[in-house]
């Protein structure tokens, strides 16, 4: 196939003009992003989703203690397809985040700061999120092999039975992402639909 | 008569599931291009760019274009004259088996009770028919779930007329909102009965995007569904623009007088089909 004759002119990663920031997140950085920014992530970030989400509440159910703690951290909503020898992870782009919506208070709770997805988010985890001073952030979605270049290291952290829905530790260079839901409470999927009207 | 050796279904099944993650189809890639330089939003116009490099990069390299390699969805279409040496079931299922293992593909088939992996990504799900001839069809569909979960069925009174039919389609997109990965291929199955609707949604995802309905009547339906969801201004991701769906695909089939059967597949632009013939 001819994707070559398609190509834009360069190879991006990501967005043009980024916000480059830090993860996790440096003191009063939080502040500073608003509904619609695009930013560049660089630094570490946990992984999970649906069975990862289930069996951390249940810990926390059970009393026990979690494999990880969660506090200031992003934590990416992704399920990576499995690494070719060679490769650090293979395709690694954001599942789909209202799966998550049930789980997502609790994690709040313990210091959680930021989730990386796909789609919008219940009004629920939305109160949660600006009671807990957190903000929710979008991905592209479909764009696995793009993203995957953003990805420098992977590192199993817990729960490896559930094969992809195992608990990673991502270090990330430019990954790129979109603000949904920022510290203030807005959210750039209305502030889109409100455009339209 | 033909014979054919089921060993011969298994690596043909296997060649699909491989190369159907990893390289997109030129209609698709066709239909990216295209919304890209029709996107006037900034923002979008370069999330569509990132959809075409990430294409060419999971091209080049053999890495799936979305993580999300499906639960595979298989149609296969035997010709009356042929005859399977084997067990034609198990054949399918020993080609999904080994394509997901050895092309590094993600294993995402649970059971629904215990949510438990099957570790394989088997089984698929497999839909048979017969064709005259002496040929067999095969059509590979992996099917990502953060569009499928997107999916709906609705049993309407006839007097909702095809007016009733347009916005149900364009509610359930617009109600979709950025979960299914825009810009969407939006499969409609209307008429026959609950089941029929719901597997006519699904096969016209197999058609080349964008090729209309033969029926110049189902043709303008698509086109005015299409027309609909585009101005709703969701866009690519949720994040705006022109281009929330890349194009609508209307199966009809007679149906019941007392009824009109609805079914909307949404796919995601990682639009990923492959066919063969043996
Ligand atoms: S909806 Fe499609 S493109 Fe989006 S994550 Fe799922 S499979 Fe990938």
């Amino acid at each position: 196939m001819d994707i070559e004759k398609h190509l834009p002119k360069r190879e991006k990663s990501g967005f043009e003009n980024l916000k480059p920031v830090r993860v996790p997140f440096e003191e009063g950085v939080l502040e500073t992003l608003q509904a619609g920014d695009l930013i560049s992530l660089s630094g570490s970030l946990f992984t999970g989703r649906d069975q990862t989400h289930r069996r951390l509440v249940t810990l926390l159910d059970e009393g026990r203690e979690l494999p990880v703690d969660l506090k200031g951290q992003l934590l990416y909503y992704v399920g990576p397809s499995p690494a070719k020898p060679g490769q650090v992870i293979g395709a690694a782009g954001p599942t789909t985040s209202y799966r998550m919506d049930a789980y997502t208070p609790r994690l709040l709770e313990l210091g959680l700061k930021a989730t990386l997805g796909k789609g919008a988010r219940s009004m629920v985890v939305r109160a949660a999120m600006k009671k807990h001073g957190a903000i929710y952030l979008a991905t592209i979605g479909g764009a696995g092999a793009l993203l995957s270049k953003s990805i420098v290291k992977s590192e199993l952290v817990a729960f490896e039975d559930a094969g992809p829905e195992a608990l990673f530790r991502f270090e990330v260079e430019g990954f790129p992402a979109v603000v949904i839901n920022d510290i203030a409470g807005n959210d750039f999927y209305e502030i889109v639909k409100a455009r339209k009207q | 008569m033909r014979t054919l050796q089921s060993s011969e279904i298994t690596k043909a099944v296997k060649d699909l599931a491989m190369s159907a993650s990893c390289d997109l189809e030129p209609d698709i890639l066709d239909h990216l291009v295209a919304a890209r330089d029709r996107e006037k939003s900034p923002l979008a116009k370069n999330a569509l760019e990132m959809l075409i490099t990430n294409a060419n990069i999971a091209s080049r390299e053999q890495i799936p274009v979305c993580q999300d390699t499906g639960i595979g969805v298989v149609f296969i279409s035997v010709g009356q004259e042929v005859i399977i040496e084997g067990d034609l079931e198990n054949a399918v299922q020993e080609g999904i088996r080994a394509g997901y293992d050895e092309g590094y593909l993600r294993k995402s088939v649970c059971d629904p009770v215990t949510r438990k992996n099957t570790g394989t990504n088997v089984p698929a799900v497999v839909h048979y028919e017969l064709e005259p001839g002496d040929r067999v069809h095969i059509a590979f569909l992996p099917k990502g779930c953060g569009s499928e979960n997107m999916s709906g069925l609705v049993m309407l009174p006839p007097s909702a007329g095809i007016a009733g039919v347009v916005d149900y389609v364009v509610q359930k997109v617009k109600d979709a909102g950025s979960n299914p990965c825009p810009p969407v291929v939006v499969g409609v199955g209307l008429g026959g009965t609950f089941e029929k609707a719901a597997l006519l949604a699904k096969k016209s995802l197999l058609r080349p995007l964008g090729e209309p309905n033969p029926d110049k009547n189902v043709a303008e339906i698509e086109q005015e569904i299409l027309q609909r969801i585009n101005r709703e201004g969701q866009g690519v991701m949720g994040w705006g623009g022109v281009n929330t769906a890349l194009a609508v695909h209307m199966e009809t089939y007679p149906t019941h007088i007392a009824s009109l059967p609805v079914a909307v597949n949404i796919q995601c632009h990682a639009h990923r089909h492959k066919e063969v013939e043996l």
